[in-house]
């Protein structure tokens, strides 16, 4: 037996995961040692400092192009890009995750595991401080999506998505309101999510044995230059699919994001409404194209019908909701068909234009959530369509400000929302799918009708009896808010930087 | 003088005074008045140093010619250029903006919402209707093609009367609609074209394109114009739009707005798609026809007086159609000119319903009765509009109906004998309003309105007397204007491919 190995590791393109897992662990260790009163500020400063600093370390490496650690992390430039992309977006998101003045004591609970309807349940929704954990648990999912865009075997990737699920399921419970809601948001969440992991593993393993590896690199030659049965290929490839179909949220497995968005409390539904979308879609990305892109005519006509099928549920489901939480649920569902259609274009500019359109999404999506969290009354939000009648005229810069959101997500030219959708659709025309792009067009006349109505709903409608006070933001609120509006209307009037940007970091290694 | 920007500037001159109106705190509405007017007075005046500094017969189709980069790497730019078909619709806007500011001077004192909002909205919607003319770049072009529905939805929506809410999301969803179909055929224009956007190197890349391709790509861009100008059966959303809107943005709807898409048809359908247009031309010429008949029958029926302007301009852009589809350097000129003769009668028409209607608190043709006997300025007003609007000679919209009809008759002779019904009805349609409104014994129930009793303020006068100046004026000697369409349309329907019939009848029409 000779001397082992150890493979070389570039610790530069490990730094920013690595910064974050350390900045969770300490986390942990400060909700011990720093009293209650404290804890809040010290936990989101550190977990700030921790994104910028991986931030940081990301922009000062970001001409590195490596393959590490024994071939499990590519370090690329979609790496780069996304890896930026979830950084930037999770800062935001911590902002809304952080916000402590609109509701008494932040939007989570004190105490997760009580009883609901309890007498120390209703203590706790009464305005104790909210617990911190969700700082450390919010720096974990982030390293893990990080991991989880970087993972360069199926291995580290399936490592990666538990790393950064298994925070999630646990901060969908802890909604301060309607906890009942929440708590069986995080159990279906989590049910269904160990299933499509559950899948997803199966799917590695049947790789594994076609390939004899788990390397996506491996993957790609086999597929190449098939050995074995290539049912154990398509058998793979389709239960890995599976894994990540659901993580992005695609139909037919996206029944959990409704119930989950809803329950949720609304920044930890910004949070995977923006950051989780970035890393599914990544991983999808890398995935097929670089391991099956032998196999691309195989899977483009079964994932193109995914597409198809995700616009038509989301669109058509988002005109029968009434709660605005939900119809930015199909809403995001419907945006996972657009991704799609780019992401099938399997060309550079499909992974331009897919990278594009998550970071478009992401500032707009953050924006939404933002203001539905500061649409409320006495019991909480209010996310009932008819309570937001005539908000318009109550509060008209927020009415405003959501307006623009919506013809965002319509698609209306000077919004970053047109020019994503122009990006993809062009990208999928340039590769072959123009069949994609007309149900494209087709579902986004229907989607555009539940946005207009919400517009009708703010302006034109009398307000009522019912509607409530917008609260005042605090400042991390309207800093969020703010940033959101102001990149979903500059990708819209000035895109050309980011275009460029992701144009140049459309290379993956191998 | 040439070198001067003035598109961009003529662009954006309004965005700019809309933002400054809407600054304005709605206790001083007067201010915001003045302001928005003074504002696009001065986009008049700058307008018509631009028509003066016009070369007329230039080899030079585009002029003003200006670029700025945008989207490098999709090649989007910001480029602006105008052909004499451009011009004069500019022109038309710049006219009819100060008209209608000053027309709806009190229409939303009234109103609960703020007036600042209104008449920044009105800018808002200048500012895109100037940039859709005036884009050169197919990307440009979409962007305000889209962006224009959101001022007018807004003034529908918010300021309208009857079902507004109805209207302004019908009118929103109609043309969100043309516009998506308009998005995959510009997405898909731009692959087989080269992934350019410039309309010149698209005109050039138009020819080599594959026939089945182009017709689909004409069949995106034309629903998304036929859904805007609105031709049959794409037109029911107008009617709606036109009786719920203020009286003064309906003068915009139907006289600027809609014209964006018989421009389109000319400026992009023809030349991108010389062979699809021939195609499909049998078809469009149909649709007109029928477009012209049917509407003009709904609109001797209506009650409701602003929808039944709304109907007229459905059966009149039927004209228009007609004229774009024979391919006949007459029908072109006569159809553009239509568009600009339009604006202006149909957009006074429009006026002085809306004085009729703000006085009488209602748009029923049945609230009326003998209206002449207390208002007769204003009746003689109305009367002298709708007039022109039948297109009674002497007028300007007579001359372009008798280009239409003479270009449609030398390639066309069935369509343009259908097509003369029209005028027949229309005659009705006009005479009947206008006799049920405003002769006869008077409306008891008229006499007890105190509005009724005031005739046209100075104010009013100065709304109605440009557009009747002008409408006389090119009535009577319309060759300035038909000098500067003529060339760019010869130019457009030498891209289509198509000549005139040799023997061309009274050639000297044309103002050649």
């Amino acid at each position: 037996m000779g001397d082992l190995q150890l493979p070389p590791i570039d610790y530069g393109a490990l730094a920013p995961m690595l910064i974050l897992f350390g900045v969770a662990c300490v986390g942990v260790l400060l909700e011990v040692i720093i009293p209650r009163r404290h804890r809040n500020v010290v936990q989101l400063s550190l977990a700030l400092l921790g994104v910028v600093a991986a931030l940081t370390v990301l922009v000062i490496n970001r001409n590195t192009r490596v393959v590490t650690i024994g071939g499990a992390i590519a370090f690329d430039g979609p790496t780069v890009f996304l890896q930026g992309a979830i950084l930037v977006l999770g800062a935001v998101s911590l902002f809304l995750i952080g916000e402590r003045q609109v509701e008494a004591g932040g939007a989570f609970v004190a105490q997760a595991a009580v009883v609901v309807g309890s007498d120390s349940d209703n203590r706790q929704t009464a305005g104790r401080p909210g617990l911190t954990e969700v700082y450390p648990l919010t720096t974990f999912a982030l390293g893990g999506m990080l991991m989880f865009v970087a993972a360069n075997d199926l291995l580290t990737m399936f490592v990666a998505l538990e790393v950064f699920s298994l925070p999630l399921y646990l901060m969908c419970a802890l909604a301060r309101r309607r906890r009942l809601l929440s708590q069986e948001a995080a159990l279906k969440y989590f049910l269904l999510g160990s299933y499509a992991s559950a899948f997803f593993l199966f799917g590695v393993a049947l790789l594994y044995g076609f390939s004899g590896g788990v390397q996506l690199s491996v993957v790609h030659d086999a597929v190449a230059n098939p050995q074995k049965s290539q049912l154990l290929l398509y058998g793979g490839l389709g239960l890995v699919a599976i894994g990540l179909l659901f993580k992005s949220a695609l139909a037919p497995f996206h029944v959990w994001t409704p119930d989950v968005y809803q329950g949720a409390p609304t920044p930890i539904t910004a949070f995977m409404a923006a950051c989780t979308k970035v890393a599914a879609f990544g991983a999808l990305l890398r995935v097929l194209y670089v391991a099956f892109e032998g196999v691309r005519w195989d899977f483009q006509p079964v994932l193109g019908t995914v597409a198809v099928l995700t616009m038509f549920i989301g669109a058509i489901l988002a005109v029968t909701q009434t709660d605005m939480k939900r119809l930015l649920a199909y809403s995001s569902i419907a945006n996972a068909g657009y991704l799609m259609v780019g992401v099938l274009a399997l060309n550079p500019d499909g992974l331009s234009s897919t990278m594009f359109y998550l970071v478009a999404y992401g500032f707009s999506v953050l924006a939404a959530f933002a203001i539905v969290s500061l649409v409320r009354d006495s019991d909480g939000e209010a996310t009932h369509l008819s309570r937001w009648a005539g908000i318009g005229k109550k509060s008209p810069l927020l009415a405003g400000l959501f307006t623009l959101i919506l013809l965002a997500f319509a698609g209306i030219p000077l919004t970053s929302g047109f020019t994503a959708k122009f990006a993809v659709f062009g990208a999928a025309i340039d590769g072959g799918q123009t069949w994609l792009v007309i149900f494209g067009v087709i579902t986004s006349m229907l989607i555009a009708f539940p946005y207009l109505r919400v517009v009708v709903l703010m302006w034109l409608s009398e307000p009522g009896e019912s509607t409530p006070a917008v609260s005042i933001p605090g400042f991390l609120t309207s800093a969020a808010l703010g940033l959101g509006v102001i990149v979903t209307v500059a990708l819209g009037v000035v895109p050309a930087p980011l275009i460029d940007l992701t144009r140049e970091a459309s290379q993956f290694v191998r | 003088m040439k070198d001067f920007p003035f598109l961009s500037v003529l662009t954006l001159l309004p965005l700019v005074g809309a933002i400054a109106v809407a600054c304005i705190p709605r206790a001083k509405a007067e201010l915001a008045k003045l302001v928005a007017l003074i504002w696009s007075l001065v986009v008049l005046v700058l307008s018509i140093v631009m028509w003066v500094t016009y070369t007329v017969n230039s080899t030079d189709r585009f002029q003003f010619h200006e670029s700025y980069s945008w989207i490098p790497s999709w090649n989007a730019n910001f480029t602006f250029a105008a052909d004499g078909i451009a011009l004069v619709m500019l022109m038309l806007i710049a006219v009819l903006f100060p008209v209608v500011i000053l027309a709806s001077w009190h229409d939303v004192d009234q109103s609960r919402r703020s007036a600042p909002t209104y008449f920044a909205l009105l800018l808002a919607f200048e500012f895109t209707m100037i940039g859709v003319f005036a884009a050169a770049d197919v990307f440009l072009f979409y962007v305000f093609f889209e962006i224009m529905l959101i001022p007018m939805y807004f003034i529908i929506g918010s300021f309208g009367s009857g079902q507004k809410q109805y209207a302004a999301v019908k009118f929103f969803l109609y043309s969100l609609v043309g516009g998506l179909f308009m998005l995959a055929a510009v997405i898909g224009l731009w692959v087989v074209g080269g992934h350019t956007f410039d309309f010149a190197a698209l005109v050039e890349a138009g020819k080599s394109i594959d026939q089945n391709t182009a017709r689909w790509l004409f069949l995106g861009f034309f629903i998304a114009f036929a859904i805007k100008a609105p031709f049959f059966p794409f037109h029911t959303w107008l009617p709606d739009s036109g009786g719920a809107a203020p009286a003064g943005a309906a003068a915009l709807l139907v006289g600027v707005m809609d014209k964006v898409g018989t421009f389109g048809i000319i400026r992009y359908c023809l030349p991108l798609f010389p062979e699809a247009s021939r195609w499909f031309a049998p078809a469009a010429l149909v649709l007109a026809v029928i477009g012209i008949i049917y509407a003009a029958l709904l609109a001797v029926g209506q009650n409701d007086l602003k929808r039944l302007v709304s109907y007229t301009s459905i059966a009149h852009f039927g004209f228009i159609g007609i004229g774009i589809f024979a391919f006949t350097t007459q029908g072109g000129t006569g159809s553009v000119l239509y568009m600009v003769n339009h604006g202006l009668a149909t957009g006074l028409l429009f006026i002085v319903v809306g004085m009729f209607v703000a006085r009488r608190g209602s748009a029923l043709v049945s609230d009326f009765g003998g209206a002449g006997k207390l208002v007769p300025v204003l009746a003689g007003v109305f009367f002298f509009a709708g007039l022109a609007s039948l297109a009674l000679p002497g007028t300007a919209p007579f001359v372009s109906e008798f280009l239409v009809l003479l270009g449609t008759f030398s390639t066309h002779q069935p369509y343009a004998v259908i097509a003369t019904a029209g005028i027949i009805l229309a005659a009705a349609y006009v005479l009947w309003m206008i006799q049920r409104t405003t002769q006869g014994t008077l409306n008891p129930a008229l006499d007890e309105v105190p509005a009724m009793k005031q005739d046209l303020s100075l104010r009013e006068k100065f709304v109605v007397a440009p557009l009747i100046l002008l409408l006389l004026v090119l009535g009577f000697y319309p060759k300035p204007v038909t000098d500067v369409i003529n060339p760019a349309v010869q130019a457009t329907l030498q891209d289509v491919g198509t000549q005139d019939p040799a023997p061309t009848v009274a050639d000297g029409k044309a103002g050649r």
